[in-house]
Order: structure tokens, then sequence, then C-alpha cells
């Protein structure tokens, strides 16, 4: 078979499906784990994984849509900007995202410019072609902000800015840990972002918590390794870092693309939508690179938004709690009624990326083990 | 990876050519290398034997933690049900 196929290959799935039944039963209890990627949620809903994990296991998806945990106010600072006749270009998946008063959406039907990219390096082409001022809204995690920080530093344009609603993923598991309700034992890590930090980036965490992290890939076969060896370590009580992405996970991770990194940005402290306030969870630009800052260089007044009460029915959300592992979108009243992909009142069913919007397209979360008894 | 010129390659998707930038990623690249992409950036060039060590990885994975009869019991169970 095709190496990139073995990836795939249904019977070495099912050998470590049994694998993992066998460990669940060992542990004899219940048991939750959670992975922070949407790629992995993405993979595990569309190649069916759940049906395949054992009854006692459950696999919840953290805050790891980059999209869904961007803050109203950071929606509002983008929307302000396209009011003042300024070019946004972002992601597709952040237009419907909600803001106080309107979204990225509402602004483009209202008149505002509005460019829908898949690379930062679109944006600064775009950029090149006109004399408008264009913004790149930057959203996701480490990985994307490497390449964010790898335009900026390759001499943009003039009328080319950043406004960085990048995030940084190692804080956010410190304030999942710690919430008082967690029953998480053990953490998937991503393997995209560990390709960039490396999987050591993991060490002071499980130190500091004594929970098993398991850096994994995309592959349905990387994910059910991923967890067998998570599950494994639960089952020693073993916490440690193991990396089951060696193929692009090394100790260190990719160096240059980390110089790059934090030569353009700095952590800062700031809320994520519907989570909490993350240490350290947000990237800002560094005062060096000011002129390429949204922030600095126009004037986006955001309590003028603020007399606005957010709409009632964003009230009964729960993707916080959802991303918090807490609860599952089936626990939410507007799940599939009131909220749906053409019209969400949560992050959570904007985003590809985001679970309500996953658990929709795939129709929630088939328990194939329970229908077949 | 196809074409390689300067900080841009020209990369094979699964039949989809596509551009992508050079400017972050790990080591040196060339045409036949693999690598993993993300929003249009190469952010590490895969050794080609690094698939191998991967999946002999798994298959380790399957006799762990437990004796060779027992490893054998797990497969014949999912040879059974297959």
């Amino acid at each position: 078979m095709n190496s990139e196929l073995r990836f795939r290959d249904p019977k070495l799935a099912r050998e470590l499906a049994a694998t993992l039944k066998r460990l669940v039963g060992e542990i004899g209890r219940p048991v939750a784990v959670m992975h922070v990627c949407g790629s992995h949620e993405q993979a595990i809903a569309k190649f069916g994984l759940r049906s395949l994990f054992p009854k006692g296991l459950e696999v919840i998806m953290g805050p790891g849509c980059p999209v869904c945990v961007t803050d109203t106010p950071e929606v509002d600072e983008g929307v302000l900007l396209a009011r003042q006749g300024v070019r946004i270009a972002t992601f597709g998946d952040m237009l419907k995202v909600p803001g106080t008063v309107q979204s990225l959406a509402d602004a483009q039907a209202s008149g505002g410019k509005l460019e829908i990219v898949y690379s930062p390096k679109q944006a600064v082409d775009i950029a090149r072609k006109t004399s408008d001022e264009v913004v790149f809204f930057a959203t996701g995690f480490e990985t994307t902000a490497v390449a964010t920080a790898a335009v900026i530093l390759d001499d943009p344009p003039k009328n080319f800015s950043i406004l960085s609603a990048h995030k940084y993923i190692p804080p956010v598991m410190e304030i999942v840990a710690e919430m008082p309700e967690s029953r998480i034992e053990g953490f998937l890590a991503a393997g995209h972002a560990a390709t960039i930090t490396g999987w050591a980036v993991f060490e002071p965490f499980v130190e500091r918590h004594g929970v098993p992290v398991v850096v994994a890939g995309f592959e349905p076969i990387d994910i059910l390794a991923g967890l067998v060896e998570l599950v494994q370590l639960i089952r020693d009580r073993k916490p440690a870092v193991k990396n089951m992405f060696p193929r692009c996970v090394t100790r260190e991770g990719n160096l240059a693309a980390q110089q790059q990194l934090w030569r353009v940005f700095r952590p800062l402290g700031g809320r994520w939508r519907g989570i909490a306030h993350v240490p350290n969870g947000n990237l800002r630009l560094r005062d060096e690179f000011a002129h390429v800052d949204a922030r600095k260089r126009f004037t986006i007044d955001l309590p003028s938004l603020w007399d606005y009460a957010p709409p009632q029915l964003a009230r009964q959300c729960i993707c916080g709690d959802i991303m918090a592992g807490i609860r599952n979108p089936r626990d939410c009243t507007l799940f599939n009624k009131e909220c749906v992909p053409e019209n969400p009142i949560g992050a959570c069913m904007v985003s590809n990326e985001g679970t309500c919007k996953i658990w929709h397209l795939y129709g929630g979360v088939p328990d194939l083990a329970e229908v077949n008894g | 990876m196809l074409e390689v010129d300067g900080w841009t390659a020209i990369v094979d998707f699964w039949g989809v050519k596509k551009q992508v930038l050079l400017n972050i990623v790990d080591e040196p690249v060339a045409p036949g290398d693999y690598i993993l992409n993300h929003v249009g950036f190469a952010i590490r060039r895969i050794p080609p034997e690094a698939v191998a060590e991967t999946l002999a990885l798994y298959e380790e994975l399957l006799k762990d933690g437990v004796d060779d009869l027992m490893a054998s019991d797990v497969r014949g169970e999912v040879e059974g049900t297959s």
C-alpha cells in the first residue's frame, strides 16, 4: 500500500481501536480526554472515528477553533475599520462571526469592502494592486501567526497593516486544566502547532498539572494512535509528553519559524470568547512593528458600539462551556434550531472548525456503538 | 514539491498544483520533497524515512503493554470482526 494511504488503513484503524478499548477497559472507569484542534475534530467527524471509540472514552473538543475564540470586541474592531472604508482581508470563516452589533458580513452588506483570503500572502498581493488601505484581520493560532510574521518581515507595501487576533495555545490549556469542573485526564495536542513550537513546549504544563500530553497528526490513524498512547499514559499514571507525530514534530520545533514569530509578536493577556481571560493567550505586534499595526494606524472607537446590548438569543449560547469541555452541542437549546450555519447565534456554529458546525454537518455525534447495542 | 524558485515553490497537492512560500520552512527543500503546508507556507520538510518510522511506531503500539500472546489475541479478535 502507498505509504500515504497507510495513514487511513481500515485494518490498522480497527486494531488500534481494539487496543484502545482494551486499555480503557483496564482503567475500569470512564475517561475524558481533550483535543485542542479544529482539524482533529474535523477528521474525527469526517472519518466517523467516534464510532470506533470505546464507550468509556470521551474525546472532547477544547478551545481549538481560532475563529470561535476570537472575541466580540476583536470582531467589532474589524467591523469599525470596514465602516471607515478600509479594505478588510480575512479568512472566510470570520465573516459570520457575531460582533456586538454587526458581523463582517453585515458590514459588507452595508457597503464595507471585504476580501476573503486563504493566506496572509494573498492579503499582501491585494494591497499591492490597490491604493486603498488594506488591513489583514489575522486570526489563527501560532501556526498561522508564523505566516503573518513572515509577510510582515518581507517588506509589505505601505498601505498594508495587520489587525491581530492571533492566539497562542499553550496558555489556554492551563486555563482548561485549572477549571474546577474539568474532568480532563489528558490532552491531545495539535501536530501543526507543535511543528512550529516543538513538543518540549508542553513539558512545564505536564509538570505543573500532572496530566499527560500527546502530540498527534491529522490522519485517522494518527489520531487513533495518539489516543492509544494517551490512554496508556493515563492507565500507567505517567504524566509525560509523547510525540506521536515524529514525521513533522521535533523536540525543538521549527526554529526559523519561532524566531520570526517572536520577533514580530509578543504574548499579551486577553479574553478568548466564551472561555476566560487568558494570560499570555493573545499575540500582539511588538512596538517595533507599530507601522503595520492597524490598532496604531487607525482610530478604532470601540465604545461607540457598546451601547448596544447583545441579542437575547446570544445569551443562551453555551459555546464557552462546549469549548471548555463541560457541555456538548446536544446540551444547547439553540443547537440545530435557532442556531444553524446559515444563521449562527454563536461562533462555534460559524467556523468550519467549530464543534457545533462540525456536529451539524456530520449529523451530530453518531454513537454507533449504542445503535448496535 | 515540483519546482523551487527562490522563496516560492510549486507543489502538487494530490493532483492540484499550488504555489507555496518557503520563508519559514525548517530546512532547504528540493523538487521531489514532501512538505507540510499551512496557509500557503511550507512549515516542515518531511524526511522520506520519517513516514516509515511513524508507521513502525504505530505498529509498536499494538504490542505495547501486553505480551505477544495477548496482542495476537487482539489481532485475532479484529480479524474475526472484519
